[in-house]
């Protein structure tokens, strides 16, 4: 019993990892019908920002929570803008192309990060300074450290901010009518440009505290880490429903379970092969996912 | 003004024609003037960038102390040639092709990880070049070929050595393992700790696997922490090590865990006070009072501004053997070179360099209890364990 409530745990703190990703995933396909798959690397680039900024302030010899805030608002700050910079010179010059366009462009942009991140970081692996030192609560014989529990608090935090954003504010709005329909939301003078740079900036600033947070919980950070995860936050956006922001928290957290349920298996190094086998399932028998609902194409 | 520099271009291109014919197996083409050029292929940069630094470095030390005391051959230079090959199997074939090949390199150093010189030693064998590698420690390695050879001892004994260490001075009855799948040292040496210890009358779980590069260890470790184990095994290199001891630690998992010498880099400190209650198998020790190990962390203290780890010393090791071995062959072709290899009886850093049949050494192991000490990984002397 205790193992299996270890596993949930287990289950659900790396599960977080990948709902605080697909958040991003999600809501950029929500507005543009994009599915910008350079966004696990952004996530990347947001712990190395976060691994720069922390070295700057000395921070794994003065651990501090304050501290922690602002290399992740720092972080933030820098993957918005590099999120815009990317929108800005890869994606618009083709959004009035057809949709594989803007597909094939955001697998360049990808591998753009990937291997610049090589270039410039080096393909040795960093270990990400410990801002705030790990503690590890234990209940019956359950322990879950404060970072992993950090992780979880924080992506259903952000989860509601994100959900409040698209449904309760005016840039929301905004959002919802370029999603609708982008030609006419700008006849009826919404500022589209401005509203497409926010989307990206608003993902890619998640995905920032994803990489920072994530990099707190398991240290090893490297110009590649965006590859598999992202890839894995994007199974669970299209588990969840892609386009949905409940629907990303939700696939996450089943990725998350899921890999950690074969993970305890003899079968342990299949477990990235069975994210991929349930991708390909849930396009098989409900294309839109859990929550997602099905639009026919208007014609 | 033209055709005088045609003409120049002309006669500059023979040569390069000529050196990029194809050459014979085993022979030189370097002359019997100038410097010796050794090849050297390392991990610098991805995920064994620690092995691939120190093993260099030990190398450039040996190499510089043979130079400055006048070479070899009647006052010939050994030039090292570096390679990085990324930490990649593919890249390090490439690179000692490209060594051995095109810069004729008289022999080779290199790799550390097993799984690397694996993939280069047969490019090695083909063209009759001799390879010593300075730590790959997994048995098939040097059963390539003829031209392969180790200045360290070999997983089937440092998993004897781990096993009987964890059954007779940890008392340990039950063991678990974590090993990784993409690693040929890992999976040979989980093997050999299995066979150990249960031959000891222990109790071995079924080995639970990981790859190169993962880095959340607490599903397999929760599945571990069910059965248990008095003593966990990992059996993988330090990246990974460093987290799976913290990640264990966090789940409340106290019990002792064990290492090879692939725990050897600089990033096991990222494992932090968790290391507290951790050993490993290791070449030598730096607490040796033996004046050879002294002088050489003096000297490479002196050079790199840091400790010399056991990776370093095997490399300095295996540049001592090759430059001692250059001078008895009295040349540099493949063929002499690799016999006076074969013949080598050098007294290095990481104990007696005697190559066996098999072109390997039987050397003892010694044992060292780790500890995290402002910021850094101590090595504290725990036993000597010798073949038997």
């Amino acid at each position: 019993m205790d193992t299996f409530l270890q596993q949930f745990i287990n289950g659900l703190s790396l599960g977080a990892i990948y709902a605080l990703i697909a958040l991003g995933y999600t809501m950029v396909y929500g507005v543009l019908r994009l599915i910008n798959f350079a966004h696990g690397d952004v996530y990347m680039l947001g712990a190395f920002a976060g691994y720069y900024l922390a070295n700057a302030l000395n921070m794994d010899a003065n651990p501090s929570v304050l501290g922690t805030i602002a290399v992740t608002m720092g972080a933030m700050a820098i993957c918005g803008l590099i999120g815009m910079l990317i929108e800005r010179l890869a994606y618009r010059p083709v959004r009035r192309h057809s949709r594989l366009t803007s597909l094939i462009t955001a697998i360049g942009v990808s591998l753009l990060l990937e291997y610049g991140g090589q270039v410039v970081f080096g393909a040795t692996p960093r270990f990400f300074p410990q801002m705030i030192r790990s503690q590890t609560y234990s209940l019956g014989g359950v322990q879950i450290t404060n970072q992993a529990l950090m992780i979880i608090v924080v992506a259903v935090l952000l989860m509601f901010g994100l959900q409040f954003i698209v449904h309760h504010t005016k840039i929301g709005k905004a959002m919802r009518a370029v999603s609708f329909n982008l030609p006419v939301a700008r006849l009826m003078g919404i500022n589209t440009d401005f509203v497409i740079a926010f989307t990206f900036a608003l993902g890619s600033a998640l995905a920032a505290v994803g990489g920072v947070l994530v990099a707190l919980s398991i240290p090893r950070i490297d110009p590649l880490m965006g590859l598999m995860t992202g890839l894995k936050a994007f199974v669970a956006a299209v588990l969840g429903g892609i386009g949905n922001i409940p629907g990303a928290m939700l696939g996450g957290m089943l990725i998350g379970l899921m890999e950690t349920w074969i993970s305890a298996t003899a079968y342990s190094t299949f477990r990235d092969a069975v994210a991929f086998a349930v991708l390909i399932l849930i396009l098989l028998l409900r294309p839109a996912g859990i929550l997602g609902t099905s639009v026919t194409e208007k014609v | 003004m033209k055709l005088h520099r045609f003409v120049f271009l002309a006669v500059a291109c023979v040569p390069a024609f000529i050196a990029g014919c194809e050459r014979r197996p085993g022979t030189s083409e370097q002359s019997a003037t100038g410097d010796i050029l050794v090849g050297m292929y390392g991990s610098l940069t991805g995920d064994g960038a620690s092995f691939g630094q120190s093993s260099v470095e030990g190398a450039q030390l040996g190499v510089e102390e043979i130079n400055n005391a006048g070479g070899l051959l009647g006052g010939r230079k050994i030039r090292l040639l570096v390679e990085d090959d990324q930490s990649r199997p593919e890249e390090a074939s490439n690179a000692v092709t490209k060594m051995i090949t095109q810069d004729k390199v008289v022999a080779v150093l290199g790799e550390v990880a097993s799984r690397r010189t694996l993939a280069a030693a047969p490019v090695s064998q083909k063209y009759r070049i001799p390879m010593i590698t300075p730590a790959s420690t997994n048995e098939r390695v040097t059963q390539v070929g003829d031209y392969v050879f180790r200045v360290c001892f070999i997983d089937p004994f440092q998993g004897e050595v781990l096993a009987k260490f964890a059954y007779n001075d940890l008392k340990a009855r039950k063991i678990a393992v974590l090993r990784d799948v993409s690693q040929d040292y890992s999976t040979g040496l989980t093997d050999a700790v299995q066979k150990t210890f249960t031959s000891l009358g222990g109790h071995v779980l079924d080995p639970v696997s990981y790859s190169t590069g993962d880095a959340d260890f607490r599903a397999i470790l929760t599945q571990v922490r069910a059965q248990k184990p008095d003593v966990i095994f990992a059996t993988g290199y330090y990246p990974e090590a460093a987290i799976i001891v913290r990640q264990a630690r966090e789940l409340g998992m106290t019990m002792p865990i064990l290492g090879g010498d692939g725990w050897v880099g600089d990033a096991l400190k990222n494992g932090r006070e968790a290391l507290k209650n951790t050993f490993i198998s290791n070449h030598y020790s730096g607490d040796n009072p033996d004046p050879v190990v002294q002088n050489f962390r003096k000297a490479y203290r002196a050079k790199f501004n840091r400790e010399p780890d056991s990776i370093a010393a095997l490399g300095y090791d295996a540049a001592k053997v090759l430059a001692d071995s250059i001078t008895r062959a009295a040349g540099t072709d493949g063929p002499t070179l690799r016999a006076a290899i074969a013949a080598a009886d050098v007294a290095g850093v990481t104990g007696r360099l005697k190559m066996n049949a098999s072109r390997n050494v039987d050397k003892p192991a010694v044992v060292q209890e780790l500890q995290f000490v402002n910021g850094d990984v101590k090595y504290v002397y725990r036993t000597t364990i010798s073949p038997n």
